[in-house]
């Protein structure tokens, strides 16, 4: 059917990425470069009474930049412009910068580092949301509250006395640390003269476009930002970048002279953003039928210090809290609150995985008050075309929940299992079970988020008959450049090899948004389909062009066209799908253009001498529009699957007076080769009519779903409802009282 | 202190520094030799993304001082492909989507290259234990695995 | 890198008796660097002067002698895992040294190395303990062979003098006829650092204790074998009163605390399953 797309085509820069010629930015140098470092708060709140540089260094070699230095606002721009780059008078975390220092000598700076003495007067701090809640401490504004939003559908006061079953629970989420393997490096270069120039590990060069500007008194044209390979994102280096780059290149301003940040692991997981923990306390009434009647839920994430992406995070978070399913009644009240921690921010889900952890538990939770099998309730309540979410958008698609939870039950050999477990649980030590989650993700930004974005893609026709696309969206190891290419190549008619991708430079590139939301694929590719339209609506229309083309007669075309016509370039900009209509004030309407499905089935082994627990088998299976390239498809999910199953059962922030300190690989807990088993990933594609090819987005769903099924599956296996992750086998061990 | 004079091969080629004797093999690879291949993930030995081979044996760079490679055969990343003809293991590795952001790659693929001298016809189990030292955060492994059975049987 | 590099110093002698000169003068010994590396690259190495002993011969090889098997100090894990001897007579300690770190961690990290570190959840030494390893101590002026189980007298102390270094480790070979056992609960399934371990080996006759070793790591400030429970259950024919009172005396001679991996009653509640997991194969 398709030439190119579908087809697993190798990844654009997959060679170099095997032969280690790949450039990261710690790879770079540049001529009389200095290494900068960060001097970090100690405490968590608090007064800066003085910052000393004690005898015994060359400190006139150094580069020292205070807040003072900021030749524009002390402000990293994002949404609420609260937090400063360098701390003034008050810290409101630990780790929060204060000082930087550049010197040539690596070794040198980091000794001077440890020797500048901040002295700060603490200041009561809050660390957890209740504390924050109770607003015992204002920590952050008047009230310690960042966002809040209100959802409602229906009456959900109207239906508890004649309800059959009202069911309670409350649910919790622990922080989560994106831990990309390349830390989080900056290279700048900033003078007042030619401006600021940045390279770095990123996934969104024109958000630190967007905050140099405010720290910097200078043209638009005069900042520069340039995206180096990047080893892993995740969210994490979605705004955070930002906060490091404005650090180099207040260094650079001062010192004249390039500077490398790079952080190392440690200061890297203490310092930078982590995924929102959450609390969410669901009362849900069913009828006798087993139907949901009403949903009332409370939602909460911690923000930490600053407000950076809280308000965004708690949107998807409350959007995607009802679920695929149809409820009359719906009540969604949801905060984001301030603690004095290093502020959280965008990780892989974005709210979602909070609030769908929380759903899916509490649906099994529901399922047996009404004594139903977990998936027969589910099937009595699923969304169908024409019933309405949470946030009354109408379902526009043909969607077949059943169907995929009977194939993911077939797939999984659910019920043969559970029938076996049963058995085998009464004899054994180790004890079995398996459990699933179905759910769906909205792609893209949420309502009227994307015609606010005004995304803008190119693509240029080169006198060779290859073709350039212009993007600022990145690649990050999901693959965006062989995702883009390869729907370019289809939609022009030309081979896979005559497309390349710009390197994504603000100098260079337009505004084709961030590289986040699930958002690449489906409207950044629409996007690059689009303008790919108009590159050979222009050819065809000067003449030089047939409808139906070979790809050395495309080369041909563009060869003539550029001879005679010079330059050719297509750009395509952002339209919203008809009929998408949301009210930001009343937070009702089309949240997403388009949802994926899915029906996630784990399987798990808990030994219960010491409560260990191994996930033995994962079904993935979901619906998602169009599969673009069949490999990276496949292995966006099983990377988000084990991240969620890292979620759920390995990944523990430990807090201490609000810092990590289990900030070293050896102590925080990713699952290795050995501890994740073959996940099995199926895909259906029902194509979306605005996606590229009818691709939808999916580099988000696949975190959704995992932590859910394997607490589900934890307590098929042990008869024990634990209602927080991460759950830990100390836990486990306490809650079940087993052994 | 002084720094000395090390002598060491690497991919073949022989090398003589003058360093400190307590520098990192890694920082020596990616900045006095200019190897930027191997990678620094983690500097505690976890993540396995700065691993080469020394005298054919898997170790984390970020862990070796530079004095105890003195005299000893050193393979990195870039010492696979011959004449511009990759490895197996990086054709494998760049098909199968063994490599998604490919900082943990070169460090996978000398892991990988270690594992099938140790065994070349692995397991799936023997192939997770092999690559057990090295941390991935967006395959999920699972075509990791698949790279090197193909590797294995190419 | 936290360290300021240019500070320290580390020479290799190459003969035995060069490298003690120097740790006489107080340089500090280095074998395979997979602790030391990654204390220096957090800033925290307390010493600056450092001799490597990774390439002098004699303290590598594993022999097999008539009554004991005799490791050089410097025998990685990756070593000890390829010796025939000790895959047939030792192998809990291969084991041990299968789980520890990963491959690039076991082809450099040492035995003397692990015990040197003298970290409480050492993989080890709950193997060592039960196998009655010696430890030869080395220094310019004198060897002396010691028990392990005296060894470590406190967290992160030991019995070995500044001046000295570990030579040799060796084990009676005695193991015959003995069930062994050997649990290590950690942080996940590969490359984690040890919330419990337990190693055990039992000789009985008719199901009767002749000779029982039962040790484990990270349930006090150092290694520990459990001499008073081992003295509840020799002589004694193990039945499920035997187990119950072995595992009520384990809980109260163990010390585990609370820390960033794991809870002091999870170790406790732990140990007590695997000693009973253990004791159930001396069942007759």
């Amino acid at each position: 059917m398709f030439q190119t797309v579908g087809q697993p085509v190798p990844r654009k820069e997959g060679r170099e990425k095997v032969t280690g010629d790949a450039k990261y930015v710690d790879d770079l140098k540049f001529p009389g470069m200095l290494h900068g470092v960060t001097v970090r708060s100690p405490v968590a709140r608090g007064r800066i009474r003085a910052i000393e540089f004690p005898p015994g260094l060359p400190w006139d070699e150094f580069t020292i930049v205070t807040a003072r230095d900021i030749p524009g606002d002390n402000v990293v721009a994002l949404i609420v412009d609260d937090q400063p780059y360098l701390a003034e008078e008050i810290v409101n975390h630990p780790e929060e910068p204060v000082v930087l220092l550049a010197h040539p000598d690596k070794y040198l700076v980091e000794k001077a580092r440890a020797a500048v003495r901040l002295d700060i007067e603490p200041m009561p701090a809050v660390f957890n949301v209740e504390d924050s809640l109770s607003k015992k401490q204002i920590v952050w504004g008047e009230d310690n509250i960042f966002k809040s939003f209100v959802v409602e559908k229906g009456d959900v006061d109207s239906v508890w006395t004649a309800a059959a079953h009202i069911v309670e629970g409350e649910y919790r989420t622990g922080a989560q640390e994106q831990l990309y393997i390349e830390t989080n490096g900056i290279i700048a270069m900033a003078n007042a003269q030619d401006g600021v120039t940045i390279w770095g590990s990123m996934q969104c060069p024109y958000y630190i476009h967007k905050a140099l500007l405010k720290a910097f008194p200078l043209a638009p044209e005069k900042i520069r930002v340039i995206q180096m390979e990047t080893g892993g994102g995740f969210g994490g280096k979605e705004e955070y970048p930002s906060m490091i780059a404005g650090h180099a290149a207040l260094l650079a301003w001062k010192s004249g002279k390039p500077v490398k940040m790079i952080y190392d692991r440690a200061e890297d997981m203490a310092a930078t953003t982590k995924r929102h923990p959450s609390r969410t306390r669901i009362k849900a009434a069913v009828s006798r039928d087993g139907q949901l009647l009403a949903i009332d839920m409370e939602f909460v994430v911690d923000g930490g210090a600053y407000a950076t992406l809280s308000a965004v995070v708690l949107s998807r978070g409350t959007i995607h809290a009802g679920g695929p399913y149809v409820c009359p009644n719906v009540r969604i009240r949801s905060q984001a609150v301030a603690t004095n921690t290093p502020p959280h921010g965008a990780f892989r889900g974005f709210g979602a995985p909070q609030s769908i952890f929380a759903l899916e538990r509490h649906m099994n939770k529901i399922a047996r008050a009404a004594g139903l099998t977990p998936e027969e309730f589910r099937r009595r309540n699923f969304l169908h075309r024409g019933d309405t979410t949470a946030t009354s958008q109408e379902i526009r698609e043909p969607v077949d929940l059943e169907w995929l939870l009977d194939r993911a039950l077939e797939l999984s050999g659910y019920h043969a299992k559970t029938k076996a477990f049963a058995q085998h649980n009464e004899h054994s030590a180790i004890k079995r079970g398996i459990g699933f989650a179905t759910f769906m993700h909205g792609a893209g930004f949420t309502g009227s988020g994307e015609r606010y974005l005004q995304s803008i893609t190119g693509i240029e026709a080169l006198a060779d008959g290859r073709v350039r696309i212009l993007v600022s969206s990145t690649e990050i190891g999901q693959g965006t450049n062989t995702i883009l290419a390869q729907i370019a190549a289809e939609t022009l008619g030309i081979e896979y090899d005559q497309v390349e991708l710009a390197r994504p430079d603000t100098s260079q590139v337009p505004n084709s948004g961030p590289t986040v939301a699930s958002r690449t694929c489906m409207v950044v590719g629409k996007l690059v389909e689009s303008a790919a339209i108009g590159l050979k609506q222009t050819l065809i229309k000067s003449g030089l062009l047939a409808e139906t083309s070979r790809p050395d007669e495309f080369a041909a075309a563009c060869a003539r066209y550029i001879g005679v016509f010079g330059p050719l370039k297509s750009f395509s900009q952002y339209e919203a799908p008809p009929g998408i209509y949301w009210d930001d004030d009343t937070y009702r309407g089309d949240a997403y253009g388009a949802f994926a499905w899915a029906v996630y089935v784990a399987e798990v082994a808990v030994d219960t001498a010491t409560c260990e627990i191994k996930v033995e088998d994962f079904v993935a299976l979901q619906e998602v529009g169009r599969v673009i390239h069949p490999v990276l498809a496949a292995g966006q999910i099983e990377g988000g699957v084990a991240q969620g199953i890292g979620f759920a059962v390995f990944e523990n922030v430990v807090w201490k007076e609000g810092r990590m300190v289990n900030n070293q690989m050896a102590n925080y807990i990713m699952p290795t080769s050995v501890d994740i088993p073959r996940i099995r990933v199926y895909f259906e594609e029902n194509p979306y009519e605005y996606g590229p090819l009818g691709a939808k987005g999916i580099g988000e769903l696949p975190i959704d779903g995992p932590a859910p099924a394997v607490l589900n599956a934890i307590e098929n296996a042990l008869g024990i409802a634990v209602d927080e992750i991460p759950l830990l086998p100390e836990m486990l061990l306490e809650e079940a009282g087993v052994a | 202190m002084p720094r000395v004079a090390i002598e060491f091969g690497v991919n073949g080629a022989p090398r003589r520094i003058e360093v400190y004797p307590m520098e990192r093999l890694l920082d020596v690879l990616r900045e006095k030799i200019g190897l930027t291949g191997t990678k620094e993930g983690c500097g505690e030995g976890e993540c396995g993304a700065c691993a080469v081979l020394v005298d054919g044996e898997l170790v984390n760079s970020c862990l070796v001082p530079v004095l105890q490679v003195a005299g000893c055969e050193i393979l990195t990343v870039e010492g696979l492909a011959k004449n511009g003809r990759l490895h197996p293991l990086q054709q494998a590795f760049r098909h199968s989507g063994g490599a998604q952001c490919g900082i943990c790659t070169p460090g996978m693929i000398l892991a990988s290259y270690q594992l099938l001298a140790r065994w070349p016809r692995p397991t799936e189990d023997q192939i997770r234990e092999g690559l057990a030292g090295n941390l991935c955060r967006c395959t999920g492994y699972q075509k990791i695995f698949d790279a090197v059975r193909q590797a294995s049987e190419a | 890198m936290r360290a300021y590099v240019p500070d320290y110093d580390l020479v290799a002698p190459a003969s035995l008796n060069e490298a003690l000169e120097l740790v006489a003068d107080h340089a500090r010994p280095m074998a395979g660097g997979t602790d030391l590396m990654v204390l220096f690259e957090s800033g925290k190495l307390p010493y600056r002067s450092l001799v490597s002993l990774w390439r002098i011969p004699e303290l590598r090889g594993v022999a097999a002698g008539e009554t004991h098997v005799t490791m050089g100090a410097l025998t990685t894990y990756t070593e000890i895992q390829q010796s025939e001897v000790l895959r047939r007579e030792f192998p809990l300690l291969v084991k041990a040294a299968s789980w520890t770190g990963a491959v690039a961690t076991q082809n450099r990290g040492t035995l003397a190395g692990n015990i040197a570190n003298a970290s409480p959840a050492a993989d080890s030494p709950p193997a060592l303990l039960v196998y009655d390893a010696e430890i030869e101590l080395l220094s310019a002026k004198d060897s002396r062979w010691a028990p392990y189980a005296g060894f470590h007298t406190g967290y992160k102390t030991s019995v070995l003098r500044s001046d000295e270094i570990i030579g040799h480790i060796r084990l009676p070979r005695t193991t015959a006829g003995c069930a062994q056992y050997l649990r290590k609960v950690g942080t996940r399934r590969a490359q984690a650092i040890a919330k419990v371990a337990l190693a055990g080996l039992g000789k009985t006759s008719d199901g009767v204790v002749e000779r029982i070793r039962i040790a484990l790591a990270s349930v006090a400030p150092m290694p520990i074998r459990c001499q008073e429970t081992e003295a509840v259950l020799t002589g004694r024919k193990i039945d499920r009163t035997a187990i119950e009172d072995a595992k009520a005396k384990i809980a109260l001679e163990i010390a585990p605390i609370s820390d960033i991996r794991s809870t002091e009653d999870y170790r406790r509640r732990v140990t007590v399953n695997l000693l009973q997991e253990f004791l159930e194969t001396l069942i007759v």
